[in-house]
């Protein structure tokens, strides 16, 4: 599905100086399985997580991402995105004045052409989105407003599970998707992500914190340091990782 | 931005730029009394407008044209303009469509406004100017039914001279500014409306302008009078073709509405606006006022201001009447090299008086934007209000955007509210909808309709959708 080899990646600080922030990462990610990526505060988490959907304030200095055969780093964001990459934001923006029940639609009918389907009309798409809202809990009401504007840290954090359930993608990655929700809220994410798991989808999981993973079992965890993987393991390194902290790792890093 | 393919698109060209060949019966260039005898000849007008139209022309020899809007042209010699053109017919005028030559009902189906009556536009009347002079008035006899009058104001001062008299002039005096004072001396046309008492008007109405002859002015004259309890919608859309050379459109428009009444004013104004060298385009410079004379009136201008090299234009509302109700809806866009220098005065002078300013400007290329505002609170104005919102929209590192809002309140109990906001288009908007799969330019659409929408919902069904199109096509290749 995915295949990361040692990919180095700087973005300009506000000085105009480059900051190195990945190097040399590798990560492989076959159809099916959960990955995790956990790692202290600025390891470089959620930049991954932009640079394979395809933010462009990155410069990408070396390696190379294959996703399915492709390229990836060749391919515009809205192209990843109809090969089937999803990311869920870290933090979703608000869109004011665009209707969210008109954006998700525009959306999954993009996505729908691109696979050949035809576009749903007003009447389908609706009972589709309301079942998938009840799904992740989110009040019908949130589809009339604009997007994400006046939603709760909560309410945006569903919102973004409602657009992986509509548009049904073969890759996701969950940027820090837990932070900001209450454990009823994190089950029911929890649940929405297991429920879309089969045997060619993919899931990353960026996160802090173990807790999500005892809802959303991973089949490895990785430890990011300082722009590298440093050490891989199944669901058990999290417990460490809990227990220890990341100090122990990090001694071990070579700065 | 990392976009760049984005710059290479060209932009879509202005589509309505074609010219028709057609023989006008024209002036030639120049303007002294002579001219205007020849104008008011032409029209065979009254007495009355001949006198009136030469104090104004006298009064603006005494004036020079306004130096204080953030706009930058070079100066206009009002000797090389043609005041006067009228594509050529056989007739003294079309007395129906069957008259009309065909080129002009070609022209007017090019532009998509068919002036059959069953066309695309079933259900609103219009009114073409072609040049100096309305060609055809279409849905008459319903009209007439309902007592409503809609016809060219050129006919208006034949068949109805005592209300052409009474009101002509009457919200926007000819001393009022220098191209005011102009387009009193030179107007040839324009449409006229009345609505009797208690009736509502069973259809929009709607003038379409449209510029075809070289170096000829528009300067036509709108005129609208609501009485007491009635009720009209009335929208103007503008075309003209794509020259090299400036030309000057000065239009002025006033609304009267009496004891109850209400007018809803929309505009479409799609000028040529030049190429995105700057280079040519139309001069607009519009004075539009609406006087909400009796009690409980209400007058709303809305706008989407896209074409026209410079427009200078601020659709202002005086509120005498106790408890009546001004509002101002507007989006503007500049591109390329285009200037607008636009917003609204709201006169607050009777009881309890509300207005609502809602203005959005957007600024993409090197667009200059201004958003220039007065509302004033007269001492009798007790407990009025207003609420003013202008946000700006910035697409480009090269455009600006600018707001000058003056407000006065000599009225202790008066309320006035101002909120304003400048933003560029956010790349985590963008980001955020192409991650979704919306290609950029789609995303770029979907966030400026969005800003718009506000503005967008007080347009008529209709022309809410034309309105967001020509959004579309005017910001073709604008982020990069």
């Amino acid at each position: 599905m995915l295949s990361i080899n040692g990919l180095h990646v700087s973005i300009q600080d506000e000085k105009q100086q480059a900051k190195t922030i990945l190097r040399g990462l590798s990560l492989h990610i076959k159809p099916g399985e959960v990955h995790t990526i956990m790692g202290p505060n600025g390891s470089g988490k959620s930049t991954l997580a932009n640079v394979l959907a395809g933010r462009t304030e990155y410069q990408v200095h070396g390696g190379h991402v294959e996703f399915n055969g492709e390229d990836l780093l060749a391919l515009t964001p809205e192209e990843r995105a109809a090969r089937g990459l999803f990311l869920a934001f870290q933090y979703p923006v608000e869109i004011p004045g665009v209707n969210n029940m008109y954006f998700l639609r525009t959306a999954l009918n993009g996505v729908r052409k691109q696979r050949g389907l035809s576009p749903l009309d007003a009447a389908d798409f609706l009972t589709l989105v309301k079942a998938k809202a009840q799904e992740v809990g989110l009040n019908e009401a949130f589809l009339q407003r604009a997007v994400n504007e006046g939603f709760s840290g909560g309410e945006k954090k569903r919102n973004e599970i409602l657009q992986m359930l509509l548009l049904e993608p073969r890759f996701v990655i969950l940027d820090e998707t837990d932070s900001g929700l209450d454990i009823d809220a994190l089950q029911m994410v929890a649940q929405c992500v297991n429920r879309h798991r089969n045997a060619q989808r993919s899931v990353l999981v960026v996160t802090h914190y173990q807790r999500l993973l005892d809802y959303i079992v991973p089949d490895v965890v990785h430890v990011m340091v300082n722009g590298r993987i440093l050490k891989s393991g199944d669901k058990s390194l999290a417990l460490e990782l809990e227990a220890k902290g990341y100090g122990w790792l990090e001694a071990g890093e070579i700065r | 931005m990392a976009n760049n393919y984005l710059k290479e698109i060209v932009n879509k060209s202005y589509p309505y730029g074609f010219v028709t060949a057609i023989e006008s019966d024209a002036l030639a260039p120049g303007l002294t009394e002579e001219t205007i005898h020849a104008i008011w000849e032409k029209k065979k007008e009254p007495e009355f407008m001949l006198a009136w139209r030469l104090q104004a022309y006298r009064h603006w020899l005494t004036m020079t044209s306004p130096q204080w809007a953030h706009i930058q042209y070079p100066a206009i010699d009002y000797q090389s303009i043609i005041y006067y053109s009228a594509p050529r017919a056989n007739k003294e005028g079309p007395k129906s469509l069957e008259d009309v030559d065909p080129k002009l009902l070609e022209t007017y189906k090019k532009l998509g406004i068919p002036l059959h009556e069953q066309g695309r536009l079933a259900g609103v009347a219009v009114d073409a100017v072609f040049d100096s002079v309305s060609v055809a008035t279409t849905f008459k006899a319903k009209l007439a039914e309902a007592g409503v009058i809609f016809c060219p104001l050129s006919e208006a001062v034949q068949t109805h001279p005592e209300l052409v008299e009474k009101y002509l002039g009457s919200v926007v005096p000819y001393r009022d500014n220098f191209f005011a004072a102009l387009n009193s001396a030179v107007f040839s046309d324009g449409s006229f409306v009345y609505i009797p008492k208690g009736v509502r008007c069973p259809m929009e109405l709607s003038t379409y302008f449209r510029i075809n002859s070289a170096k000829t002015g528009q300067f036509e004259r709108t005129l609208i009078i609501a009485d007491e309890g009635s009720y009209v919608s009335y929208l103007e859309g503008c075309t003209a073709p794509m020259r090299d050379e400036n030309q000057l459109h000065a239009a002025v428009v006033e609304l009267v509405a009496l004891d109850n009444a209400q007018i809803k004013y929309s505009t479409v104004q799609n000028w040529y606006p030049g190429d995105e060298n700057g280079r040519g385009g139309i001069f607009n410079f519009v004075t539009k006022r609406g006087a909400c004379r009796g009690v409980k009136s209400k007058i709303s201008w809305t706008q989407i201001e896209t074409g026209s090299a410079i427009t200078w234009k601020y659709p202002s509302v005086i509120l005498q009447g106790d408890d009546s109700v001004g509002e101002f809806y507007s989006v503007a866009l500049t591109h390329h090299h285009q200037q607008a220098d636009t917003g609204t005065k709201m006169l607050h002078i009777g009881k309890n008086t509300r207005s609502t300013i809602i203005s959005k400007g957007i600024s993409a290329g090197h667009g200059q934007n201004t958003y220039r505002g007065m509302v004033r609170m007269l001492p009798t104005a007790a407990n009025a209000r207003n609420f003013t919102q202008c946000d700006s929209l910035l697409l480009s590192a090269t455009c600006g955007a600018h707001t000058f809002p003056f407000v006065e309140a000599k009225n202790p109990t008066a309320h006035v509210e101002h909120e304003a906001s400048t933003s560029k288009i956010g790349e985590d908007q963008l980001f955020y909808c192409r991650q979704r799969g919306l290609s950029q330019e789609d995303a770029v659409s979907m966030i400026v309709n969005g800003f718009c929408k506000q503005v967008f919902k007080e347009l008529p069904m209709e022309f809410a959708v034309e309105a967001q199109k020509l959004l579309e096509v005017s910001l073709e290749g604008s982020v990069g």
